[in-house]
């Protein structure tokens, strides 16, 4: 692992690489670029591999890590440095996996657009900011790429910049999780301040080895030191994992390319704030009041509830996947902020699979269905898009958690560390399960059964868009198996077996509901035009509408936050105008009157007529500028020089 | 010291020498102007590479040369460069060339415009590398006039109101500023700012400056703190500190391109500079007395230069207000400097400082790109209103992508230079002013709003089908815009050589803070 450690830089730099030679490639060498980008990928995810199968058979607290000096400054440094452990490992494997196979299907989802070549960029650029926070061992170096993954989001999201709507939303994207990081930001400010430190591990003064010490040192609000950092921490891994209220950037998120989506607003980088959490658990576990899991346990509760209400009611395809990823988000936030460091992370890796196949999948019915995402004017393609069909409903009971598919598996694990800490909390989070395979269902039968209500004929997707949700699906049903060997991987300290087959029968069972119930309002009747209402809008009214327009929380922070800060900008610009300019103007008037009583007493009692003279033409051109408010030349120089006068008379007597 | 070239009168005489050649040129000659003027301005860039490659940050003041100049004021001419003011030097040498690279087409009164132009870099390398405060001034006013001129003759639409703003206001700065210097002249009988430091450091200067008030029946410490703020305040005009920044927008906004660029990048360093080079080093009792307020004034320029930008409509007018904002981190840098805290702190205090240092460089390098590509495409389209751009990236996408770059280089994006300098600032203001350090992020959010709203304004959804036609950048100017872009990246990347160059002048400086009190 020593060994292996050295070599973890290379993992995020090819990308890097790759991206920087697509910058300066022509847009007509698509083939090239494309090439370019899979070899680098490829060539990290068999480097994450190696890096991975050296950790295994490893203890969880066995790691390795290599500092290095950034630069000097005062009589100290700034260190940076990367770190092999088994999370880190596992994630790298992932993100350079799943990655690698989305970059294939993009090949065949852009493969008309014209910026061909700037998107693999763009892609390549995420891939190695990525990456890079994942096998950071700085909180710094994490941080920094945090915010670039959060430019490549921006990048992409707004890909198709000329529509308004992407124009709108990249925007959005970025300044939402921007104020989530200047939490991160002030967190990192806190620790660096009190740990004197920001690498996590440098063999017992990082960071989080201090993280015992800092639960000892009162901090801000009556809270403990690490429970203050943990939570301004938190603060940016809300804003990054789109939970609430940080969560309303993500949806809109979906105006980028599908497969941006897939990768980014699905498997990876919202999974970056969860990732965060799980790095600093140390921190967050210091107390042992527990405070910081609680509001983390909490935050995640609400919000994979109150994402999957919204996601029963979106017409959007890529919408309903969404909000399902909020939801998820939340279930994983849930289990670490119940204690469950393991089962958290393990749903992050099994989401990754099957939400990445979600999308793909859902990019794939778009481009069948040519450029359609409205579910009400799909319906029918079981028909047409076979293969797509079938991984699809793979992905989809692996979200709605069916066993044996990876997602029951995950999903099981986070729900029982949840009854164990707070069974309020495994009731609600039970509940989203249901909602979860009922919405999920509903997006099932309005795509893929009843009949074809959109315009033209459907049709399945080439090789290249459905090979990789293929090998996606495989990982979506067989990944939950290797959960038994990976609690113990990630470190679960002896898995508590209490309510071990209560929470699981009931998760099977809400399971099954969910999607008994989505097969009655959607399945036995489906719907034959695309203007019919929706069954469950008929029956829900109001609260439809209202599920159906997220809450109104967008609506809500257009009237409060975003108009009060528009109003604040108008404000100060007001204030320089009128205020600060008045205030000068009114100076510059003084100075001119004084000039004008000194023009006076000066020039006629004291100076004689050839110097006024002289200073006529000076003075003429003085009252063309009276017009301009500013003031009065040669008022100023007059003082100027009376200053000056009075300065040599001082020294002279002196 | 051995003696070798006088390195740094070469670097700032050889412009006034070109802007001699110029003024002798036929006037219909304009082509050769404009290459004498860049000559003479790139021979002083190498000069100053040559320099760079000489300098050592521990050996102190460094390429010194004093000669005994005005026996009778005890004025010698003395130049010298040391940590605070090299990164300075070579800023300036970096992006005059430029400025006036971006006016290579213009046609009217060339000569005059290339002649300002070098007499302006002259005024600017001679205010980084005077020590003494005699012929500084002189360097000080001489930025003045050229710029004057250069906004009232090339400047747009509102130019008279705008130059004469800008004149007076840091006119009627200086004008404290030269009377407080008289005082302390005649009180020390130095205008050296090495001796005036060195008396400082030693007490001898609160001394004689009580002595010299008593003498005049005045309370010394009033006369003191008058001194003070009589030179804070002409430095306060240029950096520009809320509440001294409404010049800043008109001055910019109507500036023709280069003054912009040079306004922005090089003559708003020379007030907080000044800072380094004065105000901490010769008032150190009086600015750790007050620094509460001084605090308080850089959270202002912080927190309401960037609301004011939000509400801005003028492309060119927002960039001059993140200006206000940017400057703002860099003053909340030094003023944490000066706070009050314990010597554990000593390292915190280095790395605002070193912030501070490298965010002058930084904003130099990210303001002079924004007000390019503001320059560039005015030149297409001749409007500045933000409403009447949009959807510029579909038909210049280098435009766009130049113009990202250096917005996010402006909003403090990591791998880029701006993250380094607000990084390293927060770091060190952080422990030693929580509040403030905490209250300032609120700038943070801000600046980010109304960069990516402007970019949205201007490149992003649909066309404006009035710029149907419109060209992307050319070469030279995409050639400006790959110099800028490289020290953005270089920064971002690799930070080390700036601040290796200046941590050993700021440890100096935040040692004072430890005497001072």
């Amino acid at each position: 692992m020593n060994e292996l450690v050295k070599q973890q830089w290379l993992i995020p730099f090819l990308p890097l690489v790759a991206a920087a030679v697509q910058a300066l490639l022509p847009r007509t060498a698509r083939k090239l670029s494309a090439g370019i980008c899979l070899t680098a990928m490829g060539a990290s995810c068999v480097l994450a591999l190696r890096a991975f199968v050296g950790t295994l058979g490893h203890h969880e607290a066995e790691r390795a890590v290599w500092n290095f000096v950034w630069f000097d400054y005062g009589t100290t440094r700034l260190e940076l440095g990367f770190i092999l452990d088994p999370m880190t490992a596992a994630m790298a494997l992932m993100v350079a996996f799943v990655g690698f196979w989305i970059f294939v299907n993009a090949t065949g989802y852009m493969s008309d657009d014209e910026n061909f070549t700037r998107f693999f960029c763009f892609l390549s650029l995420f891939a190695a900011a990525m990456l890079g926070l994942v096998v950071a061992n700085n909180l710094l170096m994490l941080f920094m790429c945090w915010e670039l993954v959060g430019l490549c989001s921006y990048l992409l999201i707004g890909f198709w910049h000329f529509k308004p709507s992407a124009a709108a939303a990249m925007k959005k994207a970025f300044i939402t999780t921007r104020i989530g990081d200047v939490g991160f930001f002030l967190g990192i400010l806190l620790l660096s301040w009190q740990a004197g430190t920001l690498n996590l591990y440098d063999g017992g003064n990082g960071a989080l080895e201090q993280a015992g010490a800092l639960a000892g040192i009162p901090g801000w609000f009556g809270w403990s030191m690490a429970t203050t950092i943990a939570m301004l921490l938190f603060i940016g891994a809300m804003g990054k994992s789109a939970q609430f209220p940080l969560h309303v950037w993500l949806p809109d998120a979906m105006e980028g390319p599908t497969p941006v989506s897939a990768l980014i607003h699905a498997a990876t980088m919202v999974a970056a704030g969860v990732f965060m959490v799980g790095r600093m658990f140390a921190l967050f576990a210091a107390d042992t009041s527990g405070l910081a899991l609680n509001i983390v346990m909490w935050v995640g509760c609400f919000t994979a509830l109150f994402s999957a209400t919204i996601a029963v009611a979106q017409f959007d395809i890529k919408r309903v996947l969404a909000y399902s990823t909020c939801s998820q988000l939340g279930f994983m936030m849930m289990a670490l902020g119940a204690g469950g460091l393991a089962p958290g992370q393990f749903h992050l890796l099994t989401h990754a699979f099957f939400k990445a196949l979600l999308f793909l999948g859902s990019g794939c019915v778009i481009i069948g269905t040519h450029h359609e995402q409205d579910m009400r004017k799909m319906g029918g393609l079981r028909k047409y898009m076979p293969v797509t069909f079938g991984c699809y409903l793979i992905g989809m009971l692996a979200l709605a958690g069916v066993p044996p598919f990876a997602g029951f598996w995950s999903k099981d694990e986070v729900l029982l560390v949840a009854f164990q800490r707070n069974k309020l909390a495994w009731g609600l989070a039970t509940f989203a399960a249901f909602l979860t395979a009922f919405y999920m269902t509903r997006q099932m039968f309005m795509v893929f059964a009843g009949k074809w209500r959109g315009h033209h004929e459907p049709h399945e997707v080439p090789w290249n868009m459905w090979l990789p949700i293929a090998v996606l699906s495989v990982f979506a049903v067989g990944l939950g198996f290797f959960g038994a060997q990976y609690g113990h991987y990630l470190g679960a300290h002896g898995e508590d077996p209490h309510g071990k087959w209560i929470v699981m029968g009931l998760s099977v069972a809400v399971g099954a509901a969910g999607i008994l119930l989505g097969w009655i309002v959607y399945g036995r009747r489906t719907m034959e035009h695309a203007d019919e209402p929706d069954p469950l809008a008929v029956k829900l009214g109001a609260l439809f509408t209202c599920l159906n327009r997220k809450w109104y929380v967008d609506e809500f922070y257009d009237a409060t936050i975003i108009r009060a800060t528009m109003l604040l900008g108008e404000l100060w610009r007001a204030f320089d105008k009128l205020v600060i300019d008045g205030i000068l103007h009114g100076i510059a008037w003084m100075a001119w009157g004084v000039s004008q009583v000194v023009r006076w007493v000066g020039d006629e009692f004291f100076i004689n007529g050839g110097f006024d003279a002289g200073c006529e033409s000076v003075r003429l051109s003085g009252r063309e500028f009276a017009k301009f408010q500013a003031g009065r030349i040669q008022g100023y120089l007059r003082i100027l020089c009376l200053g000056t006068v009075i300065l040599l008379v001082i020294w002279y007597l002196k | 010291m051995k003696p070798g070239l006088p390195y740094l009168s070469l670097i700032t005489f050889l412009p006034l020498a070109g802007a001699l050649v110029v003024l002798l040129l036929p006037k219909t000659q304009e082509r050769a102007m404009k290459v004498a003027a860049l000559g003479a301005s790139v021979a002083s860039l190498l000069l100053t590479f040559c320099a760079w490659t000489r300098f050592v940050p521990s050996a102190g003041m460094m390429l010194v040369e004093r000669h005994p100049w005005i026996a009778a004021l005890n004025v010698d001419y003395h130049v010298g460069v040391d940590g605070l003011s090299v990164a300075m030097v070579l800023l300036t040498a970096v992006i005059t060339p430029l400025a006036m690279l971006a006016h290579w087409k213009l046609k009217e009164n060339v000569k005059l415009f290339f002649f300002l132009f070098l007499l302006l870099e002259t005024g600017m390398f001679g205010v980084f590398t005077a020590l003494n405060f005699f012929h500084w001034f002189i360097y000080w006013e001489l930025g003045l006039i050229p710029m004057f001129f250069l906004i009232k003759i090339w400047g747009h639409e509102n130019r008279t109101y705008a130059s004469f703003k800008f004149f007076l206001y840091t006119l009627g700065g200086s004008i404290g500023m030269l009377v407080a210097f008289g005082f302390l002249w005649m009180a020390t009988g130095t205008f050296d700012f090495i001796e005036l430091r060195a008396l400082a450091a030693n007490g001898e200067l609160g001394r004689t400056l009580a002595e010299f008030a008593l003498r005049w029946h005045w309370n010394p410490a009033t006369f003191a703190s008058v001194l003070f703020w009589a030179t804070l305040v002409g430095f306060a005009i240029k950096v520009p500190i809320w509440p001294f920044h409404t010049w800043l927008p008109d001055a910019h906004t109507q500036a023709p391109t280069g003054g912009s660029m040079v306004l922005a990048a090089i003559l708003l360093k020379m007030g907080v500079y000044g800072f380094l080079r004065v105000v901490l080093p010769i008032f150190p009792a009086q600015v750790a007395a007050h620094v509460d307020i001084l605090l308080l004034l850089a959270l202002a320029s912080i927190v309401l230069g960037a609301f004011a930008a939000l509400a801005q409509t003028d492309f060119k007018r927002l960039v001059a207000y993140s200006s206000v904002n940017h400057m703002g981190y860099a003053m909340l840098g030094i003023f944490a400097t000066a706070a009050a805290a314990g010597p554990e702190m000593f390292n915190d205090k280095a790395a605002a400082l070193n912030g501070a240092v490298l965010q002058m460089f930084n904003h130099g390098i990210s303001s002079a790109a924004l007000f390019f590509m503001v320059g560039v495409i005015y030149d297409r389209t001749h409007t500045r209103a933000l409403a009447d751009y949009g959807g510029l990236r579909k038909i210049m996408p280098i435009y766009a992508g130049i113009l990202g770059i250096s917005m996010f280089s402006s909003l403090g994006l990591p791998g880029l230079n701006g993250f380094v300098g607000e990084f390293l600032v927060f770091k060190g203001a952080f422990p030693v002013v929580t509040k403030t350090a905490i209250a300032a992020t609120i700038g943070l959010v801000v600046t980010a709003v109304f960069l990516l709203q402007m970019m949205q304004k201007v490149c992003f959804g649909p066309l404006n089908e009035k710029w149907n036609g419109l060209t992307d950048m050319t070469a030279r100017e995409q050639f400006i815009g790959a110099m800028l872009m490289f020290f953005m990246f270089w920064i971002g990347i690799y930070p080390a050589p700036l601040l290796d160059a200046a941590n050993d002048a700021v440890m100096g400086l935040v040692k004072l803070f430890e005497v001072a009190r």
